[in-house]
């Protein structure tokens, strides 16, 4: 069965360039800006969205993924408003893919069962949950598999030969390699050892492999695409929005006009990669 | 309620306290949680690491700590028969030190040469400082920027012990941020950093390994009370936060069942103000910092800030084998506002002459509240988990009286 997901990579595969998925969060800094600028991002370049899910403790994240998140629920946003954004989204575009990115308390609260219908009738194609290792699989992995999402896991520096089949196992859609150990928006991954790393993932798995934390620059991320399928820039996205806001933390005109640009730029970086 | 045949064969295999505990760790951290779990199983069996903790606990620590008979309280209370366990006589001044010691003596056989930790009231902080210096381990503790003002004492401490204190400044800036940024460390220095986490709480194996260690305080009372009154006590009570001074008082007694169990909550400015910290009593089961658990948020799942005039009670969540406990209905939770406990602080002040922290005096509250409704042959064992000298400055700006004056 194809997915938007599977088909965005194939059809990539077929552009013989590498993608570019981009994190902002959802809600931030207001829920109409934050609309405006998932609509955005197609356009200006993004192949697969990952809408980050706000909450309160995001233990993986760095100060700037951080401070989004705490924005956006200021301004109110809830999971519901956020699988709602989906919906508008989708209304507009059918073929990009979008995947939730988050942890996993928002989720178990709202109820695990309702989530996936109502993700799915959203439109949403993937979850990323930090928090819910293969150890935990019960909780969302397997019943969202069996409701059609697919569960991306993160592959990290730890995870070693010997446990990356268990991460695989039920991992679908692609696989989030991240390419340091720490957290979002930190230290700057070296690129050899991240296509190093890729090739050992790309060995036990099928799957498509995206790297990501710590991209921030147009330069760094088509360094990053040279060795993988496709890469994530978040930090320095939701950092574009927060540098626009004015003094009261309200969009400006420059909000949505400047995360378009700089996924723009991060955009003709990656599809300079050729193979 | 269900009884059970033994409730102290938890957590199984995967962490859990029935639906509580498990592993929510991101997956740069599982590796490190497994390799710490082996670790763990194998000191736990090696005669060797026992006796290494066992020569630490009696000359570094001071243990065994007295089980002391509160003649005054009792006969001021004139009903159950009062006995306090005087954890708050260790060195450094209260049970954290039981716990840090065993991780502090793992993370050597580990190799680990760089330890972090979390603290709320600095109690766990200052252990962790001390046990490093003792052992000449880099240490760096993490601890709200709230928490830094208001128990300036203990960041005191520990920046002389050789720690580097770091104020955390997001989220709301007390315990539960400290425990987010000190996961960020760990996730970060994976290789060389040991976290020593301060309750029985976080992912598998901390709630059980931790319990471990503070079950000393249990199996110490369990023989002192046969030694002095020729029985088992007829029942325990202990605050409890995350609940490591009360989970290492009570798990030796679980399967007592004449034994009766109270735990005790934070309950702020009341569990009906939202202002409290009392998340059996106020919340409901949720996954944060490793496990799940009892938890204070609201509809969407968004962890709320908790309150009380205790820094060490002042946390959003519970043990999750408390949680289980609560649900099983083994252990009763009750809860104390900050003046009940600041009550019981100034009582058992006066009384015994022994200033409880305010932690402590949250389960003294209850003794308070408890014991003159029981006959004189009721005996009843507090744990005096910590002491006050920390929290002597901030007791005095509340009653207005200022120090020296």
């Amino acid at each position: 069965m194809t997915t938007r997901i599977s088909d965005r990579f194939a059809a990539l595969k077929e552009e013989g360039r590498p993608g570019l998925v981009t994190f902002v969060t959802a809600g931030d800094p207001d829920g109409e800006t934050s609309l405006a600028i998932l609509r955005a991002l197609p356009g200006a370049g993004a192949d697969v969205i990952e809408l980050g899910v706000p909450f309160t403790d995001p233990m993986a994240d760095g100060p700037a993924i951080q401070a989004a998140g705490l924005r956006a629920l200021k301004g109110g946003q809830t999971l519901a408003k956020t699988l709602e954004m989906v919906a508008a989204f989708r209304g507009e575009d059918q073929t990009t893919p979008v995947v939730l990115m988050g942890y996993f308390n928002p989720i178990y609260v709202f109820g695990v069962e309702r989530f996936l219908i109502d993700a799915k009738v959203a439109g949403v194609d993937g979850l990323i949950v930090v928090d819910l290792p293969p150890e935990e699989d019960d909780e969302l992995c397997i019943p969202a598999l069996n409701a059609g999402l697919d569960f991306i896991r993160l592959a990290t520096p730890t995870t070693d030969d010997k446990r990356l089949p268990t991460v695989l196992a039920n991992t679908a859609g692609f696989v989030y390699y991240v390419s340091i150990t720490g957290i979002t928006g930190a230290a700057t991954p070296d690129a050899n050892a991240v296509a190093t790393a890729v090739a050992r993932i790309k060995s036990h798995t099928a799957l498509p492999v995206a790297v990501g934390f710590g991209v921030k620059t147009p330069e760094q991320a088509a360094a990053i695409a040279q060795g993988a399928d496709a890469v994530v820039v978040g930090s320095a996205l939701v950092e574009v929005v927060r540098r626009t806001l004015d003094e009261e933390g309200k969009a400006t005109s420059n909000t949505v006009i400047g995360v378009e640009a700089l996924v723009s730029e991060l955009a003709e970086a990656v599809r300079g990669v050729r193979r | 309620m269900t009884v059970l045949n033994s409730y102290r064969t938890g957590p199984d295999h995967r962490g859990h306290f029935g639906i509580h505990g498990g592993r929510f760790v991101a997956e740069t951290l599982m590796p490190l949680i497994l390799e710490l779990e082996k670790a763990y199983e194998a000191a736990k069996v090696d005669p060797a690491y026992h006796a290494e903790m066992a020569g630490y606990l009696t000359h570094y620590v001071g243990r065994p700590s007295p089980l002391y008979f509160a003649e005054r309280l009792t006969k001021h209370l004139g009903g159950a028969k009062v006995y306090l366990k005087r954890e708050e006589l260790n060195h450094t001044g209260s049970h954290k030190v039981n716990n840090v010691l065993g991780q502090i003596l793992l993370a050597r056989r580990m190799g680990k040469e760089r330890v972090i930790a979390e603290t709320g009231a600095g109690q766990h902080g200052v252990a962790t400082a001390t046990l490093c210096a003792r052992f000449g381990l880099k240490c760096v503790v993490y601890m709200g920027a709230v928490d830094v003002e208001r128990q300036a004492p203990n960041v005191f401490r520990m920046k002389m012990l050789g720690a580097e204190v770091v104020p955390v400044q997001s989220g709301s800036r007390t315990l539960k941020d400290a425990m987010n940024e000190a996961l960020r460390d760990w996730v970060t220095n994976v290789h060389d950093t040991f976290y020593c986490i301060g309750t029985v709480a976080g992912p598998h194996p901390y709630p059980a390994m931790v319990r471990d260690f503070q079950s000393i305080i249990g199996r110490e009372t369990r023989e002192q009370m046969q030694e002095m009154e020729g029985r088992l006590p007829d029942s325990l009570i202990a605050c409890v936060g995350g609940g490591s001074n009360a989970m290492g008082l009570f798990h030796p007694f679980l399967d007592d069942p004449e034994v009766k169990i109270y735990g005790v909550e934070a309950a702020g400015r009341g569990i009906d103000t939202h202002e409290h910290a009392a998340s059996i009593a106020g919340g409901r089961p949720g996954v944060l910092h490793g496990n799940r658990t009892y938890l204070l948020m609201d509809d969407d799942g968004q962890i709320i800030e908790a309150h009380s005039i205790s820094a060490g009670l002042d946390y959003p969540g519970i043990g999750p084998e408390h949680s289980w406990l609560n649900d099983v209905g083994r252990v009763t939770y009750l809860n104390c506002t900050d003046q009940e406990a600041l009550d019981a602080f100034q009582l058992l002040t006066r009384l015994e002459g022994i200033i409880p922290a305010l932690e402590s005096a949250h389960a003294i509250a209850k003794v308070i509240e408890l014991a003159p409704r029981l006959p004189a042959d009721h005996l009843m064992v507090v744990n005096l988990s910590g002491r006050g000298d920390k929290d002597v400055p901030q007791v005095a700006e509340i009653l207005g009286t200022r120090l020296g004056a």
